[in-house]
């Protein structure tokens, strides 16, 4: 890949890396297979599921402490146009984590990156934000608004 | 002494093992093999292409030893090209300057290669702790002959790896007369591998 392919910056990249890492399979696969061209590709580092240990700090910027840890899997893949993408998602589905490389390495082509941009991240996108709203609203539903009686005179 | 870490370039790494599990299991047995029976050469048909400078078998072997807690010293030749991103890459170990730390080595230099007595030896209680040597050679055969006996070899084995440096089966000698310490040798060439514990007793023809 020449380097001028690379046009990304790293906040960019974050950001769809952190979309597809939170997708959920079913739906990364789905966005994939209703693609119109899907570009071929090989495994640099074929899937493989493993735990991190999530950290965590309390109140945000207090001590740090473990939270525990979860089910990731990683990948790396090269597509046949040369670029280079890789994957760390959550939950142990080895076609998410394969699919999720090669939207990564395609998102860094410019060539490639209007077929995935729109049809799987910003789809994907949406739907986790769906889903947050979803459940804050459930959330919502259940508020309690703790108030205290004032307390009125008796009509005298 | 471990060496910093600097950022991989993952545009330049080629691809390892198409299948990890199968196909680390197979090359394990293979050096396992190797190892038992000292003089047997095993050739290691699924190893990938590995990068310049590392020959196909060296390459099978990290792949299928190295990993995260084995710290690996590598021939000055490989420091900073493509077979280092490549190993940092697959195997995650971390490389060291320091030859008494390493748990693996990879010389592709033989005629530079270190004292063997510089690397881990052991210790007492963990004698299987020492560092064991990838040497890479130009060919298995055609060089000076040497027999072997010991553990593994019923009778005799012979081993004539070519291009060793003069001196080289004396420290090899030398290794063997302080088992239970003592590094353990592994020869390859192309996609090709013998092993040469420290169990060994070597004799050179003529000597």
């Amino acid at each position: 890949m020449s380097s001028e392919a690379v046009v990304e910056t790293t906040g960019e990249r974050r950001r769809w890396l952190s979309i597809l890492a939170k997708a959920m399979a079913s739906e990364v696969i789905a966005a994939w297979e209703g693609l119109a061209e899907r570009p071929a590709f090989r495994a640099l580092r074929a899937p493989e599921i493993g735990m991190v240990m999530v950290r965590g700090r309390m109140g945000g910027t207090g001590d740090a402490f473990n939270v525990g840890e979860m089910t990731v899997t990683r990948a790396a893949v090269r597509l046949e146009s040369g670029e280079t993408g890789l994957s760390y998602v959550a939950g142990r589905d080895r076609r998410h984590a394969e699919i999720a490389a090669a939207v990564d390495a395609m998102m860094q082509s410019p060539a490639l990156r209007p077929t995935v941009e729109g049809a799987v991240v910003a789809r994907l996108a949406e739907a986790q934000t769906r889903r947050r709203d979803t459940a804050a609203r459930k959330a919502a539903a259940t508020k309690v608004d703790f108030f205290t009686m004032v307390r009125t005179r008796s009509p005298a | 002494m471990s060496v910093a870490p600097t950022a991989l370039d993952l545009t330049r790494i080629a691809p390892g093992f198409a299948d990890p599990t199968a196909e680390s299991q197979a090359a394990f047995r293979q050096i396992m093999d190797a190892v038992a029976r000292p003089g047997t050469i095993q050739t290691l048909a699924n190893a990938p292409q590995a990068p310049q400078g590392l020959d196909r078998a060296a390459g099978a072997v990290a792949l299928t030893l190295f990993d995260f807690e084995t710290s690996v010293w590598l021939d000055p030749s490989l420091r900073g090209g493509a077979a280092e991103d490549w190993i940092r890459f697959h195997c995650s170990c971390p490389l060291t300057d320091a030859r008494a730390e390493a748990a693996f080595a990879i010389v592709t230099d033989v005629a530079a290669c270190p004292p063997l007595s510089s690397f881990n030896l052991g210790d007492a209680k963990y004698p299987d702790r020492s560092t064991t040597l990838v040497i890479q050679v130009a060919d298995l055969a055609g060089g000076r002959s040497a027999s072997l006996s010991g553990p593994g070899i019923k009778t005799e084995a012979t081993v004539a790896p070519a291009g060793l440096p003069d001196g080289f089966w004396d420290q090899v000698q030398a290794n063997n007369a302080q088992f239970q310490f003592g590094v353990d040798l592994l020869f390859v060439a192309g996609d090709r591998l013998t092993a040469l514990p420290r169990s060994i007793r070597v004799t050179i023809k003529g000597d």
